[in-house]
């Protein structure tokens, strides 16, 4: 579905909505806004500049606070578990579509209600630019020919980048463990790491690694997505490039408690659509690289479902699910 | 490069000077506060940063950070209160020259230090920054493996007392780090079912409780009624030259050192101040005056840690990779405004990146006269008698773990750590060591795992990179020697008797 095709359904679901929500809830004291990763990281950042725009649309402050911790059980824990009534939201991620399944908790999807798309984030296979691989599917031959010999990291063991590296592996027909996985605390850690010479390979977002690929330091040799990104258009898609047509994205949304009302639910829907139509929102997008997602509740809900599906097809697969 | 008067007029503009003159006294006020970090006072600007020019905006943040990490320093003096890590280390010197009454003295020293220690570490920065970033992006686990050894091993040798009672407290600390999931197999460890504990015990509550609640137990079971005399030290501005002339040797030497530190993505401020500090007492001609009160080593740690928070930014504006908490949350805010951080930075944002500096190094003079009028404000909180003030320490206590990331459970953390740093210190048991163990126990357990996963097991991967050679070859020589010492002073002691 094309952004504009998206944004009309978004729009038409919008306008059922309001036929019998009016959907002018607002709060009259401070909103708590979790986030469950560390200040700094790219959730951090969209979350940050969300709660500021919101505030300016709902004349309430947002108190942004990371509850970090457990691979981002805590967070997701203290979303899903607050009252309802609208004073907390926070940023769940792809992470609560598969941390049940790698049997960290309980706690999935069903237990937060989804309300806007903040971000997607498709992963990207990185190297060194002194790596002797120059296309994704070099780097592949030589990890089927040598199972064992080349290192992998981006995050923690099981994390999403994980998933991405040895999903793309399962996806080709290559034994999962071919690539051995280096845990890292996250992005940067493990993109130093690769420049450093520590690892061979490294599959963050591609907006992680694009000042680094830009810089020179480090070759891009795919992006898990189906079209390119407007940032850097030289990187091909592991689409164009791989049999199977594997693609990855993370996303970060904004989402309420368990039961949260529907009024106040469509209220923030609406909110944070609004804001996500101002010039201040767009301008920021561009400084990261990507683009403005417009998703509203229940696609969303529907996508995070889908997800939740597919990512635990390949967890089965490669072992990483209990 | 481009022109100087290029750069001056984009920092020497009201809407500039302003924006620097706020964040510096909000970033004292921050910082002042015992539980709000330095890193807590950046992410509340970031929102504000976004209606600013880049100048403003970028200088806002360096200013607030420089201005916070000082700050911290006054509740760590007064109160025993550290207002971060990198001031852990030097937290039992400046209280003693607290309880001496000469608190102000304790203060002169950490403002002037942290001011020339920020100023040497800016003009570091603008100078040598691609040189120095090169070579930290070349640090990989194995090379922060043996960094955060070396760490540990200088808070066991700088440790006044014995050498037993400093391994001691750095194990308790080191069981303390354990606690939480295993980075190598995301297995819990000593969690006891806490969703609480699964990303460990944070070091702020645990600082709190071990340094300031511990010396509330001890005030009030031991001396409430004493009152110390306040020892007049002339005017601020007079100590403060003292101890320039007095100590500038230590200044450039740890200046420069923290600087190089600080530029290693995740080592920084904190191994800076506590290396900063055993060397000084290394070097010292008088190490018999450490720990108790005496200014020397105040010097040393307080100029690293300050010139390190500069240093974070070298990698950051080099390569995009984050120097410490601070300057991960300034890349967000340099992108935001057009300024992408890569070796070409200085040629394609020349100017933008050169006046960012200036108004860096603005703040740090700005640091001075402001600083000095908190310290003057801080006489009135020792002129309180210790019957009201502990009640008012026990409250920032509770307050401060709370707010580290609002949760109940930091304040039961914080309280039963107190408890034991109070059981620790009444037994001889030096507190500093263990603080370092939380911070660094992480870092070395880490990387050690990611060093053994890479070259699956096998032990000639901790020296198979030059680096790695020469930083492990001299933290075993530094152990040899520290356990050679100890033996030999151990044989030579029934001689004398």
């Amino acid at each position: 579905m094309t952004l504009k095709a998206l944004s009309v359904a978004v729009a038409a679901s919008l306008l059922s909505t309001a036929a019998y929500a009016a959907c002018d809830w607002t709060p009259d004291r401070p909103v708590t806004y979790v986030v469950p990763w560390g200040a700094g990281g790219g959730t951090d950042a969209n979350s940050r500049m969300l709660a500021s725009l919101l505030e300016a649309q709902m004349g309430q402050p947002f108190n942004v606070v990371n509850r970090t911790g457990g691979n981002g059980v805590v967070g997701h824990s203290a979303i899903a578990n607050a009252e309802p009534d609208g004073y907390t939201v926070g940023a769940a991620t792809v992470e609560i579509t598969t941390m049940h399944h790698a049997g960290l908790t309980d706690l999935n999807h069903t237990n937060v209600s989804p309300i806007v798309l903040v971000d997607i984030v498709p992963s990207s296979v990185l190297v060194s630019s002194d790596s002797e691989f120059n296309t994704v599917n070099e780097l592949l031959d030589h990890a089927k020919a040598n199972p064992g010999e080349l290192t992998g990291s981006g995050t923690a063991q099981g994390g999403i980048w994980h998933l991405a590296l040895a999903g793309m592996l399962n996806a080709e027909g290559i034994d999962p463990g071919a690539i051995r996985w280096i845990p890292s605390d996250g992005a940067a850690s493990a993109m130093q790491e690769l420049i450093a010479g520590g690892v061979d390979v490294a599959t963050p977002a591609l907006s992680e690694g694009k000042a680094l690929v830009e810089s020179g330091e480090l070759k891009a040799l795919a992006y898990m997505h189906d079209s390119r990104m407007a940032a850097l258009p030289d990187v091909p898609t592991t689409k164009e490039s791989l049999g199977s047509e594997w693609t990855l994205a993370a996303f970060i949304t904004m989402s309420g408690p368990e039961g949260l009302p529907e009024e106040i639910a469509c209220s923030y829907e609406k909110a944070a659509l609004a804001a996500m139509e101002t010039q201040e929102w767009a301008d920021f997008k561009a400084s990261r690289g990507s683009d403005v997602v417009i998703m509203g509740s229940s696609d969303l809900t529907d996508m995070m479902a889908r997800t939740s599906d597919n990512l635990g097809a390949t967890m089965k697969a490669i072992g990483l699910a209990k | 490069m481009s022109g100087f008067g290029e750069v001056f007029s984009l920092v020497f503009q009201w809407n500039v000077l302003g924006t620097v003159l706020f964040a510096a006294m909000y970033g004292l006020f921050v910082g002042a506060i015992p539980g709000l970090t330095a890193t807590m006072s950046v992410a509340l600007l970031v929102p504000i940063t976004f209606f600013l020019d880049p100048v403003p905006a970028v200088a806002a943040i360096a200013t607030a950070s420089a201005t916070a990490i000082f700050a911290g320093d006054i509740p760590g003096a007064l109160l025993r209160i550290p207002g971060t890590p990198a001031s852990a280390a030097y937290v039992d010197e400046a209280y003693a020259l607290t309880q001496k009454g000469e608190a102000e003295r304790a203060l002169a020293t950490s403002l002037v230090t942290a001011s020339l220690g920020g100023l040497i570490g800016v003009a570091l920065l603008a100078v040598f920054a691609q040189q120095l970033a090169a070579v930290a992006v070349k640090f990989s686990s194995v090379e922060y493996f043996w960094l955060g050894c070396l760490g540990l091993t200088s808070a066991v040798a700088v440790s006044s007392a014995s050498l037993p009672k400093g391994a001691l407290a750095l194990f308790i600390g080191l069981f303390i780090s354990t606690i939480g999931i295993d980075i190598a197999t995301g297995h819990p460890r000593f969690t006891f079912e806490q969703m609480d504990l699964l990303d460990g015990v944070s070091f702020i509550p645990a600082m709190i409780g071990m340094f300031a609640l511990s010396q509330v137990l001890r005030t009030v079971t031991t001396d409430l009624d004493t009152i110390v005399p306040r020892v007049p030290i002339g005017s601020l501005a007079g100590e403060m030259v003292r101890v320039v002339r007095r100590y500038w040797v230590n200044i450039i030497r740890s200046a420069t050192f923290g600087n190089v530190l600080g530029a290693l993505p995740g080592a920084g401020a904190d191994i800076a101040a506590w290396i900063a500090y055993s060397l000084s007492r290394r070097f010292s001609k008088t190490p018999e005056k450490f720990g108790k009160g005496h200014p020397e080593g105040l010097a040393d740690a307080g100029s690293a840690n300050n010139s390190a928070v500069a240093g974070a930014w070298t990698p950051a504006l080099v390569f995009g990779i984050p120097g410490d908490t601070v300057t991960a949350i300034a890349i967000g805010v340099l992108m935001l405004k057009g300024i992408t951080p890569s070796p070409r930075v200085f040629v394609t944002d020349g100017t933008l990146v050169y006046a960012i500096f200036v108004a860096f190094a603005l703040a740090n003079l700005l640091l001075l006269p402001l600083g000095m009028l908190a310290i003057r404000a801080s006489r009135y909180a020792l002129s309180i008698p210790k019957r009201v003030l502990m009640p008012i320490i026990l409250v920032f206590c509770v307050i401060g773990a709370y707010a580290v990331d609002n949760t109940l459970f930091s304040v039961w953390v914080m309280l039963f750590l107190g408890l034991l740093a109070y059981v620790m210190e009444e037994n001889g048991i030096p507190i500093a060591p263990a603080i370092l163990g939380i911070v660094l126990g992480k870092v070395i357990e880490k990387n050690f795992l990611i060093t053994m996963l890479k070259t699956q097991g096998d032990p000639i991967g901790f020296f198979d990179r030059p680096v790695a050679g020469v930083l492990g070859a001299l933290t075993l020589a530094l152990w040899a020697y520290l356990i050679a010492s100890t033996v030999w002073r151990g044989l030579k002691r029934p001689a004398v008797e």
